[in-house]
């Protein structure tokens, strides 16, 4: 007994303290500061690189200036949009939102089923006022109550005085607005965690199996199951680009991407060809297939000492400019009598510089150009470590050929055989392919946001543009009066109550 | 495929007709200032006047005079102002037919790098400012807007300006006519709505309202001739409601967009970031509008920050940021 009387009086404090606390909350100066604050909040991301969207940038970060990097990492600069202080102002933001709109959606309710206000005993004091003598045998009342309803205002006449009404649809569109946009919350929020993207690399010829393992990388959602990934292949048969080498200013300019696909899946294993390109993805059931990248992949053979093949295929080149001087890595592993190291450059349309050193002049093929740098000693392949197939350690390697060594860079062009230096076999440019990289991504979620997206504009649009309109009309002895008051701005206010009051006289 | 034809002359030509709409804007600038000039003064001496003629006894030959003298420079004023509409009508005229060469001689819609957007968005806020003369409190506001739209012009002529180009294969898309034509819209919309807020800011400055020197005096007579405080502010709501509505749409179209091209419809890319910032903006000053304590000048100043935004964007984050949008063409 004594303990519960012990807590009553702090208990009602602390219900006062939460009222009073949802009360601030949910006000509008509260929902005013949030939205400001989650603008100022959001530009930080826009300045400092995100691991979402660069995380190349983020470990620029890191390498240039460690300290400062980590100062920025532990105040979650680099995940501006995940971060703690960005999901509270959100978060909050919307728990006012819908503090403030239930509420506000009873009220409305009400307001719906009541009918128009009293007539103010004093209309002159309204915004928009009008008196006028009425004409010989027309009861103003009557006909104005006639013409409001053909306006289709909701109208009561009360004694010798009409209420009208009409606009209700501006509180209808603003609640749907605010609700809509909590249905865009839920729909990112689930449909991020049931989403998942994943990224392959692909020559011309290579296929790409939907599986966990046929993905060179994959962000999946929270929610992701594997097990729910379509049971699909893609082929990338043929990848086309069109260059413009017709207008002066603009030659080598890319005017057209064309990747030709064929998607197989367990029950039609012919498949269905199909082009994608690039803002025109492949929409397959479960998923779809976008074209995002490009680039070089030539065939090269090498072949040991003693004329085994060691090493042979299309190898991607990543693309270093817009000429598409592309940088590909060769690792040999079982060449005899030693493991081989390639850092090699292709250059489609090569001319040599005055140095001596290469560039690319045009992103097609032209004149293409290997050039390699050779490399022997550990590739450090069975440390266990997993190794970036793009990138050669060149610190414990012994380089054989290039710059800085006694042999020149290994220059070879199409379909040329040439001796790698000290005896360690050859190499064969064979011909050359192009690769695409294709995100395959899929998102439940997004149909829903886009669905509450438009409802909001919708809502929007008519909250802003239909004004909330009261007309009263007041018999006075011989005369009558017109007043109006909108509920905020209201561009056509004047012009209405000047229209009526004609119409009134007019009509006979 | 049909081989793509640049017109790099009919481009050059394209620019010189700019130069001469900026010309013409800058006689249209003059004009309107000169307007403004007359009538502030005009409207002080008709207040002299009366007070002069209140002051003396001899009130009806004083009222006279000065209503001959109030007739006349209210008919050299109503000439101004028509002259200088007509200077801004052919302005847009040229401008019309600098940009329309200018998509002719890149074979597109003209508007997919950044002096691109410049002609045609400086184009639409014409347009939008000539659709809305009609009304007498808009259209006193000639200077300011064809002031804005010479800055625009100049800057992309003197820094933006690039050669015709072919679109890079990621703009090609129906998305780039839509979502950047609302874009240029919106902007437009926001343009006007804050040369009024401006005024507003100017009319009701405490620098301004207890004027010291001589030229703020003079300044304070020209602002007398804008309209009220309470209509600046109220037209300067609307403007801004219509560009709220276009930079929403823009906004979806542009995740609709991203979505096509790059797999995802959100990414929190710099330019889908400040898209969402001046949006938040503007959202924050319509509720400022409806907020006790905050309608007025707070919500003025509001409207202004996010018109700030709006210029960083299409500035500094088009040229300088790191992002996927790299369309400025610099
Ligand atoms: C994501 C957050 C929000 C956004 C983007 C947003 C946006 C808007 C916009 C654009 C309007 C103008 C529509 C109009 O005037 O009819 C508006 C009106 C309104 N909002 Fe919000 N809002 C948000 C959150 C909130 C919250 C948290 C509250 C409550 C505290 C609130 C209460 C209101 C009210 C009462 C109006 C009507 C004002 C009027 O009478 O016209 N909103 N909102």
């Amino acid at each position: 007994m004594s303990s519960s009387q012990l807590y009553e009086s702090p208990d009602i404090g602390l219900t006062g303290w939460a009222r009073w606390i949802w009360r601030q909350l949910t006000s509008m100066r509260t929902a005013l500061l949030l939205l400001l604050l989650l603008a100022a909040a959001s530009v930080p991301g826009s300045i400092y690189p995100q691991r979402s969207a660069d995380p190349n940038g983020v470990a620029l970060y890191f390498r240039e200036d460690q300290q400062l990097a980590e100062v920025l990492d532990f105040f979650q600069l680099f995940d501006v949009y995940n971060s703690i202080w960005f999901s509270a102002i959100y978060i909050l933001l919307f728990t006012s939102l819908v503090g403030c709109v239930l509420p506000r959606t009873k009220v409305h309710y009400e307001a719906l089923k009541a009918e128009p206000v009293q007539t103010p005993t004093n209309l002159s004091r309204m915004p928009v006022y009008q008196m006028e003598q009425a004409p010989q045998g027309i009861d103003p009342i009557v006909e104005g109550k006639k013409i409001l309803e053909t306006q289709r205002y909701r109208v009561i006449q009360r004694g010798d005085s009409v209420s009208a009404e009409k606009g209700y649809i501006r509180e209808t569109a603003n609640l749907i607005y605010h609700f809509s946009l909590v249905g865009v919350l839920i729909a990112v929020g689930i449909g991020g965690g049931l989403s998942f993207s994943g990224q392959r690399v692909l020559a011309e010829g290579e296929t790409f199996v939907n599986n966990l393992a046929g993905f060179d990388s994959l962000s999946p959602g929270t929610f992701f199951d594997p097990e729910r990934l379509a049971p699909i292949s893609v082929t990338l048969d043929k990848f086309e680009v069109d260059y413009d080498f017709l207008n002066e200013t603009n030659i080598g300019a890319p005017l057209d991407f064309r990747a030709t696909v064929t998607v197989r899946t367990p029950t039609d294993q012919a498949g269905q060809t199909s082009l994608v390109r690039v803002n025109e993805p492949l929409d397959s059931r479960g998923a779809s297939v976008y074209l995002t990248g490009h680039g070089y992949a030539p065939e090269i053979t090498i072949r040991d000492a003693n004329g085994d093949i060691s090493y042979s295929g299309a190898t991607i080149f990543l693309p270093q400019d817009g000429n598409l001087t592309s940088i590909g890595i060769i690792k040999v592993p079982d060449n005899l009598p030693e493991q081989i190291g390639v850092v090699a450059f292709f250059y489609p349309s090569a001319i040599e510089l005055a140095s001596g050193a290469y560039t690319s002049i045009f992103p097609g093929v032209i004149d293409p150009l290997i050039s390699m740098n050779v490399y022997t000693g550990d590739l450090g392949l069975d440390s266990g470590i997993p190794l970036n197939v793009y990138a050669l350690d060149t610190d414990r390697l012994n380089q054989v050929a290039g710059r800085g060594t006694n042999n020149p860079a290994v220059e070879i062009r199409l379909g040329e055989t040439v001796d790698l230096p000290e005896g360690l076999g050859t190499v064969t440019f064979d011909g050359i392919k192009r690769f695409a990289s294709l995100d395959i991504a899929y998102n439940p979620g997004q149909l829903w946001v886009l669905i509450f997206a438009m409802l909001s504009l919708a809502g929007i649009i008519v909250s802003l543009t239909t004004p909330r309109r009261r007309i009263w009309i007041k018999k006075v002895g011989a005369s009558f009066e017109v007043a109006g008051l909108s509920r905020r701005d209201d561009p056509r206010l004047e012009e209405v109550v000047r229209e009526l009051t004609e119409s009134i006289k007019k009509e006979k | 495929m049909n081989p793509l034809v640049l017109n790099e002359e009919l481009s050059q030509l394209s620019l010189l007709v700019t130069y001469a709409a900026m010309a013409v804007f800058t006689l249209a600038f003059l004009v309107s200032g000169y307007h403004l000039s007359q009538a502030a003064s005009s409207k002080s001496r008709i207040l002299e006047n009366q007070q002069a003629a209140t002051r003396s006894g001899n009130v009806a030959v004083l009222e006279k005079e000065s209503d001959i003298a109030t007739q006349d420079s209210s008919k050299s004023l109503i000439v101004l102002e028509r002259v200088s509409l007509a200077l801004a009508i052919l302005g847009t005229l040229i401008l019309a037919a600098g940009v329309i060469m200018r998509g002719i001689a890149a074979a597109r819609v003209p508007w997919a790098n950044l002096y691109e957007y410049s002609i045609t968005g400086a184009l639409i806020l014409m347009m939008i400012y000539l659709v809305s003369v009609r009304s007498k409190e808009v259209r006193i506001m000639a200077t300011f807007v064809v002031g804005f739209v010479l800055l625009v012009l100049g800057t992309a002529v003197s820094v933006f300006y690039v050669q015709v180009a072919s679109l890079m294969p990621a703009l090609q898309s129906y998305w780039l006519v839509i979502h950047v034509m609302v874009a240029l819209l919106a902007t437009g919309f926001f343009s006007l709505a804050a040369a009024l807020s401006l005024a507003y800011l100017l009319k009701t400055a405490n620098w301004v309202e207890n004027a010291k020197t001589k030229g703020t005096e003079n300044f304070r007579a020209i602002l007398g001739i804008f309209p009220s405080k309470e209509t600046l502010e109220r037209l300067a709501y609307r403007f801004n409601i219509s560009g709220f509505i276009l930079w929403s749409f823009t906004l979806i179209a542009g995740a609709i967009w991203a979505e096509r091209a790059w797999h995802r419809y959100w990414g929190w890319d710099t330019k889908e970031v400040w898209t969402f910032i001046i949006w938040a903006l503007y959202a924050g000053y319509l509720h400022a509008n409806a907020t006790r304590g905050w309608t007025g000048k707070r919500a003025v100043w509001l409207g202004l920050i996010g018109f700030a935004a709006v210029v960083f964007n299409f500035t500094i984050v088009n040229m300088f940021f790191k992002g996927l949008h790299v369309y400025s063409g610099l």
